[in-house]
């Protein structure tokens, strides 16, 4: 087995790779392989996998791409991620992409699709408008329409048609995917020394850009060794980082949370990932049904669901409690509506069952970390400290 | 527009009398909205939006957008949110200085604009237990309406929003009512087309925008399909006519618009905060505004949408995606590089507004794309809807200097 070091550093190389080229290597091996770029946060993944396709998430450029055309196009008050994307987008690193999809969660993501159209990158730009009706025959049937659309896409490019054991097979992959994630999650609760947060985000990340079936050796090796007794244990509190759904937050401000005395015991970047809770019945008839399915009755709480009949303050405080956090880390991207605006409704959540939090803003190519880190370490120390207080920063 | 304030006066009258008069209030939102459905049910409706706007328009929304940051909302988050949950703490007073009532149901048709549903589940923890009726409009992504995203509408008309709306008002779903209600919308929107299609004249009679912005008020805000809606729009039709005869201009705050020297389509909402003062730099200079994007929010007839009685449910859902922030980037250029050309303007202008995303992020590129397909001089300036901190005069007046200079250098080569 490979050691955890090794495969930190190959995920952290896959993860930030902005030219995607494991995933452009992927495709050229065999005819007929479609890439697909997808943006945040959750788009079903197994459909592109039945038909011969690899859905490659573009999480955005990060602090890793000089934005030079990008901020042409977006004024300063809007966040970050959009410029990087564009930017990538009129350079080269999505030259070998057959299509994009861009699935509901705001209007800047919205609108971006529609930018992709007006550039003509890809094959196809779909706008993958998730349904907010949570009815089966509602808005289940019209996700199934959703990614009915997809799928002709894809067939078109390739010619590839899909059935229901390839569906049922891709669903099957994508079950073990999250489920060993969630496995690395659980262990880390208890032994978070084990590993830090900033090797987890780089191997879930590299998840989002290399096949379902090599992320799983992964996750597999990287579950083996978390069952060791590695690390040394620390004074830190523990905590949940919500907020980061989709401009991800830079890796120097996880190290920053992690340096000012905290670990992260669950977060949302890339929720995508691990979007489903439980698994996807993989042996129906009629796979797309399952997963639209789960997808109406197995979603996390987030900002891009409309909760009126599960609040979400509710189910991040059953996030809390099953991950025995001391408290909450809300971090959003700077000028972002949909984390922002659920800010006042979670954190009076938080203050209505005494959970302690703090609220940072962030950019994903924020350098500087001086400022959140005495920050989050004033909230670590309070807590180690005044154990009983409530405490809001 | 003694007609229209007396139109919304009325409004407002009927809604501070809900106690006596026993109707239900329903919140909900302009663009997309259900006012004939409201209306059939003999249901009032109060518009957070128009409340915001006003707010801002009687320099009360500052007062409101600080209070909504006390109670920990970001600075950097769309200003209407704020105004009206700050408005809401500070006792719903509306507009006309009674207070408003409180909603009967929440009435989410969440069209165009993401934040919506945010605002929405905000208000729903400031109303707790009113029903929530939610209907989504599926976006036009690729620039048309499916028979699939038409029949997810219906579907959620008839099981999520009319089920709710006998509950609360107590009656019964009245499809010939509807139908009745509908026909006269129809009425009402072939007349604001003929009203807004008079920019093609030279001089302009009406301003699209700065007086645009009253002429869609009884559309959107609860009158269409009333036969008051249809005589007020005859009325301002004839008016115009009258004006278009003896060769007049737009009448501006300070009489009629003297010299028409340039003819502008604008995209972006206005500025609430400093309306006035915002208008005047334009007719100081001669500017009329032949068309714009904003007055399209609540509906875009453009194309020859008009409600169809004989489909009640399928027009509503088909006018709720119609509506101009529902439409993707490349429609929105093809509808404004329309309005350029049949308008016969001289320039395009982009007022981006600070805190809303649904209109600014994308018009860069809309501004990029409009000036390389017709070679048109573009303007760029920033405000805000409602946050006064965002109106910063000097700097606007500065932008628009340059480019009613760049404007005037273009018509003399023109005139060459
Ligand atoms: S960071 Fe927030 S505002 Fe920006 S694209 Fe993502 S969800 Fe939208
Ligand atoms: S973001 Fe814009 S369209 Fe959306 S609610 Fe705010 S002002 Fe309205």
């Amino acid at each position: 087995m490979k050691s955890l070091e090794s495969i930190v550093e190959r995920c952290t190389e896959l993860a930030f790779d902005l030219n995607f080229t494991h995933a452009k290597e992927w495709k050229a091996e065999e005819e007929g392989r479609v890439l697909v770029g997808y943006m945040p946060v959750y788009i079903p993944r197994e459909i592109i996998h039945a038909v011969n396709g690899l859905a490659v998430g573009i999480m955005g450029a990060g602090d890793r791409k000089q934005i030079i055309k990008g901020d042409a196009y977006y004024q300063s008050y809007i966040c970050h991620i959009p410029r990087g994307i564009i930017e990538m987008a009129l350079d080269d690193n999505l030259n070998d992409f057959d299509g994009f999809i861009f699935p509901a969660i705001c209007d800047v993501i919205r609108n971006l699709s529609g930018m992709f159209k007006v550039i003509q990158k890809g094959t196809f730009v779909k706008y993958l408008d998730l349904p907010q009706n949570f009815q089966s025959h509602i808005g289940g049937e019209f996700y199934h329409k959703e990614m009915e659309h997809i799928l002709e896409y894809i067939e078109k490019i390739n010619g590839a048609r899909v059935t229901t054991e390839k569906l049922n097979h891709s669903i099957e992959l994508f079950n073990h995917n999250r489920r060993l994630l969630e496995m690395i999650y659980d262990l880390r609760q208890k032994y978070p020394w084990r590993m830090t947060n900033v090797d987890l985000y780089h191997i879930v990340r590299a998840g989002q850009v290399i096949p379902v079936e090599e992320h799983n050796e992964i996750l597999e090796a990287v579950h083996d060794h978390l069952q060791k007794d590695i690390g040394v244990k620390q004074d830190r509190i523990k905590v949940v980082v919500s907020g980061s759904f989709c401009e991800q937050p830079p890796v120097g401000l996880i190290k920053s949370i992690e340096m000012a005395g905290c670990y992260v015991v669950d977060d949302d970047f890339m929720i995508g990932s691990r979007w489903i809770q439980g698994d996807v019945d993989d042996a129906s008839g009629n796979p797309l049904k399952a997963l639209a399915e789960a997808y109406i009755s197995r979603s996390p709480f987030s900002s891009s669901v409309y909760d009126v009949d599960n609040p979400k303050e509710g189910r991040l405080a059953d996030l809390v409690k099953k991950r025995k956090a001391d408290g909450v880390i809300f971090a959003a991207p700077s000028f972002c509506d949909p984390a922002l605006l659920d800010s006042p409704i979670l954190q009076k959540g938080c203050d209505d069952r005494k959970i302690r939090y703090i609220g940072i803003q962030y950019s994903e190519n924020t350098g500087q970390f001086k400022v959140i880190k005495e920050q989050v370490g004033a909230f670590s120390d309070s807590i180690k400290l005044w154990e009983d207080e409530p405490v809001a920063v | 527009m003694i007609i229209q304030k007396e139109m919304i006066a009325g409004l407002f009258k009927d809604l501070a009398s809900v106690k006596e008069s026993g109707k239900k209030v329903v919140y909900t939102f302009i663009p997309g909205n259900l006012s004939e459905l409201i209306r059939s049910f003999d249901m009032l409706p109060v518009y957070p939006e128009i409340n915001a706007l006003q707010s801002g328009m009687r320099k009360k929304s500052g007062e409101f957008i600080r209070e909504a940051e006390r109670h920990g909302h970001s600075e950097d988050v769309c200003t209407y949110v704020k105004c009206d949950v700050g408005m809401m703490i500070k006792g719903n007073i509306g507009p006309t200085g009674e207070k408003l009532p409180d909603p009967d149901l929440l009435l989410l048709s969440y069209t165009g604009c993401f934040t919506f549903m945010k605002w929405f589940e905000t208000l729903e923890r400031l109303y707790p237990g009113v029903p929530v009726a939610l209907i989504q409009s599926p976006y036009q992504e690729d620039a048309t309406i499916t028979p699939e995203m038409t029949e997810y509408m219906v579907k959620q008309l008839k099981e999520e929003v009319i089920p709710k709306m006998e509950e609360v008002s107590g009656q019964k779903f009245d499809e010939e009512k509807l139908k009745g209600i509908l026909k006269l919308s129809a009425e009402a929107e072939d007349w604001i087309v003929k009203i807004f299609d008079s920019t093609k004249h030279r001089p302009s009679p009406i301003d699209a925008y700065f007086a645009g912005v009253y002429y869609i008020g009884p559309i959107n805000i609860g009158f269409r399909g009333t036969q008051e809606a249809v005589d007020y729009y005859k009325e301002l039709y004839k008016e115009v006519q009258e004006r278009i005869a003896k060769g007049l201009g737009p009448i501006t705050p300070e009489g009629v618009m003297k010299e028409e020297k340039f003819r502008l389509v604008v995209e972006g909402p206005p500025n609430w905060t400093s309306f006035r003062e915002f208008w005047k730099l334009f007719y100081d200079r001669g500017a009329v505004i032949v068309a714009s994007s904003y007055t399209k929010v609540g509906g875009v007839y453009d194309y020859g949408f008009r409600h169809d009685s004989e489909h009640p449910l399928e027009t509503l859902a088909e006018y709720c995606m119609n509506c101009y922030t529902n439409l993707n980037l490349p429609q929105r250029i093809n509808l404004l590089e329309k309005c350029i050309t049949e308008y016969h303007a001289d320039g395009y202008l982009t007022n981006s507004i600070k805190s809303c995303n649904s209109f600014a992020a994308g018009q860069l590129m809309m501004m990029r794309e409009l000036e390389e397909r017709l070679e048109i001089p573009v303007g760029f300036i920033e405000t805000d809807l409602v946050d006064p901190r965002y109106f910063s005069y000097s700097n606007i007046k500065n932008r628009l200097e340059s480019f009613f200079e760049m404007l005037e250098q273009r018509l003399l080569i023109e005139q060459d």
